[in-house]
């Protein structure tokens, strides 16, 4: 029981790297980016866990009370920002891909070869 | 003097948001001046701030939050000598990029100039942070800019490409650092590297901390695009405008092996010394591999955006490995030849644009002869291309032959053959385009019909061919190489790069002057001096890299006579690395993942 | 490569990855019993220190700020960069004309309950949002969450077949200067505390008592800043979006 949060979280990491590898639509292949960043709330917030405690908003129990860990918590709210907008502007991108491509599947992106 | 530490990231956040709002109101002038004013103030913080700490390093604790008990609880800029001058490194590519664009973009809205500063603030305050969450936050920060730059050419459709796949494998390396700072904070219960490394110390490195090392390895690894991580970096590079190149080639790539010797001086240094050689010879191995690999596409490229962005690749790989040394010396090379490398890549993608800008293509075989309009930007790249080779005594050069005593004394001898290669074999490149370009040498057509391919790609950043290049498009290319030429050769250069490097090296005292703000002396420092065969070395390298240039040009007869089964064999190996290089995203990230998993197990049994 | 050997190589790599993140995290500490020094200290300054009873918003506006200031900017530039995306196949001058015919085609269907239920939505939405972003410091909430609810106010009037009124409500250039203003106002904050207490991003104003409205000096402004902030950018990024899905789908029809 105490692994399965870890466990999860390598998992969701993983299959979300599937899910970018294998998918034939760009929506799909950003999508599944946010699942990646998911491992990553996963494994923040099972660290800061503390097993009954509260949250650490002390407005109206004793200063003193056993408390979840607060920096996690703040470092997930960061990483949620920096995750909602740089999907934003992938998804921005996939629908300019769209428009100028024609198409959102990864394979009919031609312009770039080596 | 210390006060002043936070502005070179705030002045650019406050002005950043001005030029955004009223960008589209506000006539260029205003907007080219108010950015030139505030990257030429954040570059003279940044010079103030390294004088400071090459006397005395010290933190800044934002919100006045110092540490209480010897345990950090605020974000502390941790400023020494080589965070400091990696911070004003930054800030002096700003200027000269946004110098440059001056005249190369006929119009650009302010987005473009708030966009700049931005990327500048975030580098800068990559630099300077001494919390590892917070390193993380500028490092999204630096990213999220650079992607809306690379896309910043919205009438082609290949920025559209790049940009995605830039974005998608850069953030895969962000979210791999999330989870690292995850594992350390349970570990050590701190944010702070001063205090996760002197938390560190002491205890034995066991699984946890091996992964969260490789985990923070693979988020600045493909920042500074190390093989296999690399090949967001020649897509991002090919579509995105030349005065963004500039900064991604010169600073942004550079930054990641910064990070990379941050992350273990201050953190790993002393928990993994009993593991020193096995994990030198894994980053060794990166180096090597990313270093070649980086020089042969680079050879087989014409366009010439791509070439130089594979110049870069290969370059990465001789920083991976000098970092790699884990060595006071190799930093110190490392850190000169970042300088010098930066300055001349920049001065390269400059004259690039210059014939963007003229005559809107950037193919080899198009451009051929067509040089001789422009036979200034032709000298600068020439100048160019052989400060690439790093020839003595320049720049470069003083930063390899620190790096090749560094090697000698680790017992990589043989790392001196690697680094002469890769750099014959870019600036042969470079020397070829040269003469191609802009002496018309060589035939002017393209020995491979596959290849034309790659040229239907019609770049245009500044819309019309035109018959006049600004002078200004010239004179910043030719400043940064005369930088170039002059700062290695600077008497006290050399010792001072050295000291810097061992200041940062210095684990123990690292967490006295950031945690305790304690004044710590100066380590020993051997000094150091050119040895003939350094020398030597650098000679045969020019000569080298005029070979490989010879050889591109006039020398297809030569290669047409060499058995026909060598000939097939080299070319079926072409195409299937130049496919590997595919545009795809999914491949990418398969070969992600396979360089993750590699680098993850190697670490994980090597250093038990 | 072909999506075969694409899967086939990820296939080799995927598990290995898996493995080696598997055995770093088994190193972890007991899950649900974590002792770290940091946010036992944090639990004890934010309430007696500065007076602030959400304790985290007290790290995000306060401890850990200048997190907070590079967060907001990069909310900043990818907002920036989506405008920048998609902005520019649109022509700035017919777009209305365009818009009007098509706007009215495609969002015509809402029936009137639908209306009058987002109409009642509004005021709940903005209210709720002021309130936690004044509340940051004191309850659950604080700039980043209340910015997303108040940006969802004005989006209602999209659930009641308006598009229209949305453009007129929340136009363009109204969303960027309130989200340039968020992130200028945050920096500013930030250098209140440089000029008016040394250093940057320092709490200098008064601290109130603990559990008041106005207590914990600079945070309830910090979290204006960044409530802006926010709205703007999120209004920003979805009637761009929906622009392209009203405007330009124009060739569709």
């Amino acid at each position: 029981m105490s692994f399965a949060p870890y466990a999860a979280a390598a998992w969701l990491f993983v299959i979300g790297l599937y899910g970018v590898v294998s998918s034939q639509n760009l929506v799909r292949t950003v999508l599944n980016l946010s699942v990646v960043q998911s491992a990553t709330y996963l494994v923040l917030l099972g660290v800061g866990y503390r097993h009954g405690a509260k949250a650490p908003i002390v407005a109206d129990i004793p200063t003193n009370s056993r408390l979840v860990d607060p920096v996690t918590q703040v470092l997930v709210l960061t990483d949620i920002v920096i995750e909602a907008t740089v999907i934003a502007l992938l998804l921005a991108l996939v629908v300019q891909a769209h428009n100028r491509f024609g198409s959102v599947d990864p394979a009919d992106l031609r312009a770039l070869r080596h | 003097m210390t006060h002043i530490s936070s502005l070179p990231v705030v002045i650019p956040f406050l002005v950043a948001p001005l030029l955004v709002a009223f960008g589209t109101r506000a006539p260029r002038w205003l907007e080219d001046t108010a950015a030139m004013i505030v990257a030429s103030s954040v570059l003279v913080i940044c010079l103030l701030l390294a004088v400071r700490a090459g006397s005395r390093p010290f933190a800044y604790w934002m919100g006045g939050w110092r540490p209480e008990h010897g345990v950090a609880i605020g974000i502390s800029l941790s400023i020494d000598p080589v965070g400091a001058g990696a911070a004003a490194f930054a800030a002096l590519m700003v200027l000269a990029a946004l110098t440059y664009s001056l005249r190369y973009f006929d119009a650009v809205g302010g987005l473009f100039h708030a966009l700049m500063l931005l990327f500048g603030a975030g580098m800068v305050g990559f630099c300077l942070t001494g919390d590892l969450f917070d390193l993380v936050v500028f490092f999204e920060l630096m990213s999220a800019v650079a992607y809306a730059l690379t896309a910043y050419r919205i009438e082609e459709r290949a920025p559209i490409q790049g940009a995605i796949n830039f974005a998608i494998t850069n953030s895969i390396g962000g979210y791999a650092m999330f989870v690292a700072v995850a594992m350390l904070y349970a570990r050590t219960g701190a944010l702070n590297m001063a205090q996760i490394g002197a938390a560190l110390d002491g205890h034995h490195a066991d699984p946890l901390v091996i992964v969260a090392m490789v985990l923070l390895l693979l988020g600045f690894l493909t920042k500074a695009a190390a093989v296999p991580l690399h090949f967001w970096l020649a897509d991002a590079h090919a579509v995105a405008p030349v005065p963004v190149c500039v900064l991604f080639s010169g600073v942004m790539v550079e930054l990641g092996i910064y990070a990379v010797a941050r992350v273990y001086w201050t953190m790993f240094a002393q928990t993994l010394a009993p593991h020193v050689d096995p994990l030198r010879a894994i980053l060794v191995a990166i180096g090597v591999v990313t270093g070649l690999l980086g020089a042969l596409m680079c050879v087989l490229q014409r366009h010439i955006k791509r070439l130089l962005a594979f110049s870069t690749i290969s370059h990465v790989g001789i920083f991976v490995c000098g970092v790699g040394l884990l060595s006071v010396k190799a930093l110190a090379g490392v850190a000169v030849f970042i300088v010098g490398h930066g300055l001349v890549k920049a001065a390269l993608f400059m004259v690039c644009g210059v014939l963007l800008h003229r005559f809107r293509t950037v193919d080899e075989y198009d451009l051929h002869g067509r040089g001789r309009e422009v036979p200034v930007a032709g000298l600068i790249f020439l100048v160019g291309g052989v400060l690439l080779t790093a020839p003595p005594p320049f720049t470069q050069f003083q930063g390899k032959a620190l790096l090749e005593s560094a090697s000698k004394d680790a017992g990589y001898w043989w790392l001196i053959v690697v680094f002469a290669v890769v750099s014959a074999a870019t600036g042969g490149a470079v020397l070829r385009v040269a003469g191609r370009v802009f002496l018309g040498w060589g035939p002017s057509e393209g020995p491979d019909p596959q290849q034309a391919r790659a040229a239907e790609e019609r770049v245009d950043e500044t819309r019309d061919e035109r018959d006049h290049t600004p002078p200004l498009m010239l004179v910043v290319p030719a400043v940064l190489l005369a930088l170039t030429a002059i700062l290695g050769i600077l008497p006290g250069a050399v010792p001072w790069a050295v000291r810097s490097a061992a200041r940062f090296a210095d684990h123990s005292a690292y967490a006295a002057w950031v945690l305790r703000g304690a004044a710590v002396s100066w380590p020993p420092v051997a000094p150091t001096h050119v040895e003939a065969l350094d020398v030597i070395v650098g000679v045969l390298t020019v000569a080298g890299a005029v070979a490989v240039a010879g050889l591109g040009l006039f020398g297809r007869g030569l290669l047409a006579r060499a058995p026909r089964s060598v000939r097939a064999q080299g070319r079926g190996a072409v195409l299937v690395l130049r496919g590997l290089h595919s545009g795809h995203i999914g491949d990418y990230i398969a070969w992600w993942t396979t360089g993750a998993g590699l680098l993850g197990g190697a670490c994980l049994v090597a250093l038990r | 490569m072909s999506r075969r050997v694409r899967l086939a190589l990820f296939a080799c790599a995927g598990p290995g990855l898996l493995a080696v993140l598997l055995l770093g995290l088994h190193g972890l500490p007991a899950f649900g019993d974590f002792h770290g020094v940091y946010g036992l200290l944090v639990d004890r300054i934010e309430p007696h220190v500065r007076h602030a009873t959400d304790i985290v918003t007290g790290l995000n506006f306060d401890l850990r700020a200048f997190d907070t200031l590079g967060e907001e900017f990069i909310l900043f530039a990818s907002v920036s960069g989506v405008a920048l995306l998609l902005r520019h196949l649109r022509d700035e001058d017919d777009e209305i004309e365009r818009s009007r015919s098509l706007a009215e085609h495609r969002f015509a269907g809402a029936s009137d309950s639908l209306r009058l239920m987002s109409l009642i939505l509004i005021p709940l939405l903005v209210s709720l949002g002021v309130y936690l972003v004044l509340h940051g410091a004191l309850t659950p909430g604080g700039g980043f969450q209340a910015g997303v609810v108040l940006a969802a106010g004005p989006l209602a009037i999209l659930l009641a077949g308006r598009y229209l009124a949305l453009k007129r409500v929340a136009p363009e250039w109204a969303l960027e200067a309130v989200d340039s203003a968020g992130a200028a106002a945050y920096t500013l904050i930030g250098l209140g505390g440089l000029i008016f207490a040394g250093v940057y991003l320092k709490n200098f104003l008064p601290l109130g008592t603990s559990g008041h409205l106005l207590s914990a000096g600079m945070m309830p402004l910090n979290s204006i800043a960044v409530g802006l902030e926010v709205t703007g950018a999120f209004l920003l990024t979805w009637t761009e979006f929906l622009d392209q899905d009203v405007i330009v789908a124009r060739e569709e029809l």
